[in-house]
């Protein structure tokens, strides 16, 4: 009952390409939960479904136990989902106060902006960001001249600002030296004890394991599995995987 | 003792101003680069023909000419940085003014022709902000390339003024009887001409609207990468179709203007301006890739083009010259534009 989030039998169809069928899926609060799968296997989907990108062929989306209707991205957000895309989702030529507020700039009625306020809000962002990214970075630097790590921690920073109750990582790791992962690691369980939830989706198992509360495998469009990672090992966890790969199922 | 502290101090400040300059030309790069242009051809014209270049009578002939078409590259600098093109906008200018003739006709009941006059230049700016907004749907909605779509619409548009005026062209001698003449195309004082007043309007509103307002703030991140914009639920669609609707207005607008400056209206008015305004925009620094350009390096482009042709004859070289040196201008000075944003990435 206590679920931040909740999908009830939600099919995604792209014209005649099945990408979701009947998935059920639960996000507790104060929980992380680890999302696996092939690639292809509708983690995007599942995801973009969840941010309002992507709207659901059938099936209802619940937050807090409420169902929601006309669900898109500006709706998501305001209920408190903010995502890290595997992208990044960046505008790589712009300045990096302009990355934080993309989509949601401080304005007046009239749509002016409040350019300053702006800049000082990414200033200390940046300087709070518990060393994710260096304090160095000027808030009118443009994000293309950043390292991996430094993009990711803006993407990451971005999410924390509007103050987040579910956060989803799709793919964090991808791209980042073995410390900025290690980094990332930590921040995920830093969400965890600031009392939110996430979605952490990652193509490494290891580190799915690592930081995840439950692991979720999707596999073709479909709910194969849901393990607590208490439960189970690490290997047997690998051999699960394999197997589904090879089968579709877990029996 | 004391005086050595207050030299290091002010050594100290001085690299601060260094390097503060040294960060401002970085950030500006490409903006100070055509100002370079714009200055250095400015001395290269006085040097070669003083006595057109130290009087004020060609610069009254550029305000009276160039805003015809640098109105329209203030918004067509908005569209290119959001990633798209317009080449549309002669038509739109042409159409405009068919929107215009074919309205004073069906007012003519009222019998004022101030009155005429007006409702028909309105009819004129809604026609061309209309047909924006079709050239944006199209693009949108069918999701076809805009170099595509505005090359059909630049035909289908055309077309249509053809067959509405017959080809035919005709005197506006009437519009001098309203009061929309002197305040589109009139001279201050005997000289200064009313347009150029347009034209930085235009010029500082489109400023104002690209750089300190959200319009602004979203047309340059879709053009830097629409992506992200649309996952971070900037509605691309809209704001594209809002950016063709405004060159769409400003066209019709350039439409009127350059046809009340001559009181005539003739069916392939615009043809003329479709390279001068792209010129433009690409001269001032705005990439055809999207994402960067300004509103001040267009605005400076415009005058560097009007000026060109004026300047080639004064300085003594025939008028066979003038294209050859517009290409020349133009290719050294997206060169130059690429060279620089390169070294800031």
């Amino acid at each position: 009952m206590d679920n931040r989030l909740e999908l009830k039998n939600v099919s995604k169809s792209f014209g005649e390409v099945q990408a979701l069928e009947n998935i059920n899926f639960q996000l507790g609060r104060n929980e992380i939960v680890g999302l696996l799968g092939d690639n292809g296997a509708g983690k995007s989907t599942l995801i973009k479904i969840i941010t309002g990108y992507h709207q659901p062929t059938a099936g209802a989306l619940l937050f807090n136990g409420k169902k929601v209707d006309q669900f898109s991205v500006s709706k998501a957000r305001q209920l408190g989902v903010e995502t890290v895309y595997q992208e990044r989702a960046l505008a790589e030529l712009q300045t990096l106060w302009r990355n934080v507020f993309l989509g949601r700039e401080i304005s007046n009625r009239w749509g002016m902006l409040d350019i300053a306020k702006m800049r000082d809000e990414t200033r200390r962002l940046m300087s709070e960001s518990m060393g994710f990214t260096s304090m160095a970075v000027s808030p009118d630097s443009r994000v293309g001249t950043f390292s991996g790590g430094e993009k990711q921690g803006v993407a990451i920073v971005r999410a924390l600002f509007f103050d987040a109750e579910i956060i989803i990582l799709d793919e964090p790791t991808m791209g980042l030296s073995l410390k900025e992962t290690a980094k990332l690691v930590k921040f995920v369980r830093d969400i965890k004890r600031a009392g939110k939830s996430a979605i952490f989706i990652d193509h490494n198992i290891v580190h799915v394991y690592d930081v995840a509360d439950r692991i979720v495998v999707i596999d073709r469009g479909r709910i194969a599995g849901e393990f607590i990672t208490k439960e189970i090992t690490l290997d047997h966890l690998m051999e699960k995987m394999i197997h589904v790969a090879e089968t579709g199922t877990f029996d | 003792m004391s005086s050595q502290v207050d030299h290091v101090a002010r050594a100290k400040g001085q690299t601060d101003l260094l390097s503060r300059l040294k960060k401002f030309a970085r950030k500006n790069a490409s903006q100070l680069g055509i100002l370079g242009v714009f200055f250095g051809l400015w001395f290269i014209f006085i040097v070669s023909a003083p006595d057109t270049f130290l009087k004020g009578q060609i610069y009254y002939a550029f305000m009276s000419t160039v805003p015809f078409f640098a109105i329209m590259a203030i918004p067509l600098t908005m569209v290119v940085i959001a990633g798209e093109i317009d080449l549309s906008f002669p038509s739109i200018m042409a159409m405009g003014m068919v929107a215009f003739l074919l309205t004073y006709q069906a007012t003519a009941f009222i019998g004022n022709i101030a009155a005429q006059v007006f409702l028909s230049f309105i009819a004129a700016l809604l026609s061309g902000a209309l047909i924006g907004w079709l050239n944006g749907l199209i693009i949108v909605k069918f999701g076809i390339p805009s170099l595509v779509a505005t090359i059909g619409t630049q035909f289908f548009w055309r077309g249509a003024v053809l067959v509405l005026s017959q080809g035919k062209s005709g005197t506006l001698s009437y519009v001098k009887d309203s009061f929309l003449y002197p305040l589109l195309v009139g001279k201050i004082g005997g000289q200064f001409p009313v347009q150029m007043i347009w034209l930085i309007v235009i010029a500082v509103l489109g400023w104002v609207l690209l750089n300190r307002h959200k319009f602004g703030a979203h047309i340059y991140l879709i053009g830097d990468n629409r992506n992200s914009a649309e996952l971070m639920g900037i509605k691309t669609g809209r704001v594209r179709i809002q950016a063709f609707m405004l060159i769409g207005l400003v066209a019709a607008l350039a439409g009127v203007i350059a046809s009340f400056h001559v009181v005539y209206f003739w069916p392939s008015l615009g043809d003329a301006q479709l390279l001068r305004t792209l010129a433009s925009v690409f001269l001032g620094g705005t990439s055809v890739f999207g994402g960067t350009g300004t509103i001040l390096g267009t605005f400076l482009g415009a005058f560097i083009i009007g000026a060109i042709e004026a300047a080639t004859v004064a300085v003594g070289l025939t008028g066979f010259w003038t294209q050859l040196i517009y290409g020349l201008i133009v290719v050294l000075s997206v060169i130059m534009h690429t060279y620089l944003r390169k070294r800031v990435e």
